[in-house]
């Protein structure tokens, strides 16, 4: 009896190790990424002193970068229409074998996936989420779309609140994995595709108009807002040559996106009392050119084109 | 002998491994909680989560877009009390602090420039505490309106 109950406990602390290995295993890589990229992506050491107020010492510091859902919104705000001619092709899917051609494409096809369900667009947003299933699955990132993912959007393909709320649980889903093992420039090279394909969108729904009084315009300007967080998040990692490459990709728009300033003026803050919606009010203008905007164009699309080719 | 080798592993390993059930419970805590309180507003699906011990801040920078209802929620684990957040633009100019509303958890607001802002938050530690600070998870989420 008391070498059964012996033996049992030998079982136990056994199973109690390989679980705790188990669950170890999987983060161990990344922290050697992690240590290796010298900080998280989104971890980063510095201090901005102008705005510390009475805040003291040593911060955790975060750079949010637009979503693919939200650059959908964005540009849906503004007034565009949708044109399936500009999705990345579903056929394409096949051809994206290495790391860096899923993590961009995952971005690509979400970016197109959340335009075409903003837009109602029910046969194309589920086509597009089982390519987008292909290239998480193809990362390993378990479980971001599964098959339930895919039948709940089926279930309530006419309901654009679920279908938008599916999309954004798959993105946090993708984003908190990869961010739990220290694969942080993995996520960040998913949001600079899905960025990309955003701007590929927009540049492209507005080639031919006037930049003047356009708000898809307005909206490609303001892209230079989000610009330097994107190298921020990709310089911090340093070892990885994919997010290295990419870095140059977005230095290379940052180039041109410096050729246009931003003026912005003070904000006046106003509280609607009944509904405690928060106005910031200010102006803001800008230089852009027509050559300048040209330019920008023809990078977009040289950039969008080497993704998904 | 064997058998307290054994048992000296499986305190090392449950010890490597504590800190990713504690991200994995931070990521449950983000869905489950704030997710969940973003409605009716739209998540945008980035996280940003992380253990922070009372005393602890952090900073969170992002742009904002005009003509976009934007709701900011800071969920902060129950066992750290009230978190404290506030908004501060480009120019150093607090434009919400959530101290002079009874720590509110969120904040809905709209633009009309798109600009950077910066989130500020801080995990309090409760007036005449003595024990040892706790640590729990601060979550920072952003959802935005579908019309």
């Amino acid at each position: 009896m008391n070498k059964h109950l012996l033996d049992s406990g030998k079982v136990l602390i056994l199973l109690t190790l390989i679980l705790a290995l188990s669950i170890a295993g999987c983060n161990s890589g990344a922290k050697k990424d992690q240590a290796a990229n010298s900080s998280e992506e989104e971890f980063v050491s510095t201090v901005d002193e102008d705005m510390q107020e009475n805040f003291q010492t040593a911060k955790r510091i975060f750079y949010s970068l637009p979503s693919p859902i939200e650059t959908a919104k964005i540009l849906q705000n503004a007034g565009a229409t949708y044109d399936e001619g500009l999705l990345n092709p579903l056929e394409n899917n096949t051809g994206y074998i290495t790391n860096l051609k899923m993590a961009l494409n995952l971005g690509i096809y979400t970016t197109d996936l959340s335009y075409a369900s903003l837009f109602d667009q029910t046969q194309v947003t589920l086509n597009y989420i089982e390519v987008a299933k292909n290239m998480a699955d193809g990362l390993n990132i378990l479980d971001a779309i599964n098959e339930t993912t895919i039948q709940r959007l089926e279930d309530n393909i006419n309901n654009r609140e679920i279908i938008i709320d599916i999309i954004s649980e798959t993105l946090l889903n993708s984003s908190s994995y990869l961010k739990e093992r220290g694969l942080e420039s993995t996520a960040t090279i998913i949001l600079v595709g899905g960025w990309v394909e955003g701007l590929y969108i927009a540049t492209q729904l507005v080639e031919g108009e006037s930049i003047k009084d356009n708000k898809i315009v307005e909206r490609i300007v303001e892209q230079k807002l989000s610009v330097d967080f994107m190298i921020t998040l990709l310089e911090e990692a340093k070892d990885d040559p994919d997010a290295q490459k990419i870095l140059e990709d977005v230095k290379s728009l940052k180039s041109i996106f410096d050729k246009i300033e931003i003026k912005l003026g003070a904000n006046t803050v106003v509280t609607d009392p009944e509904t405690n919606v928060t106005t910031l009010k200010s102006s803001s203008s800008h230089n852009l050119t027509q050559k300048v905007f040209d330019e920008l164009v023809v990078k977009v699309n040289e950039l969008r084109t080497s993704y998904i080719s | 002998m064997m058998r307290k080798g054994i048992l000296l592993l499986s305190f090392v390993a449950l010890l490597v491994a504590v800190p990713t059930v504690a991200n994995g419970q931070c990521k449950q805590f983000a869905k489950k909680t704030c997710k969940v309180g973003l409605n009716p507003y739209q998540h945008d699906g980035n996280y940003h989560a992380a253990l922070l011990i009372q005393g602890e801040e952090a900073e969170l920078y992002k742009t904002f877009y005009s003509e976009t209802d934007y709701r900011i929620g800071v969920c902060g684990a129950p066992n750290l009390n009230e978190i404290e957040f506030k908004i501060i633009d480009s120019n150093g100019k607090v434009l919400y602090n959530n101290k002079y509303e009874d720590y509110e958890w969120k904040w809905d607001f709209r633009l009309e420039s798109s600009q950077q802002l910066k989130i500020v938050v801080k995990v309090p530690v409760p007036e005449g505490q003595v024990e040892e600070p706790e640590e729990g998870c601060v979550a920072i989420m952003f959802g935005f309106k579908d019309d």
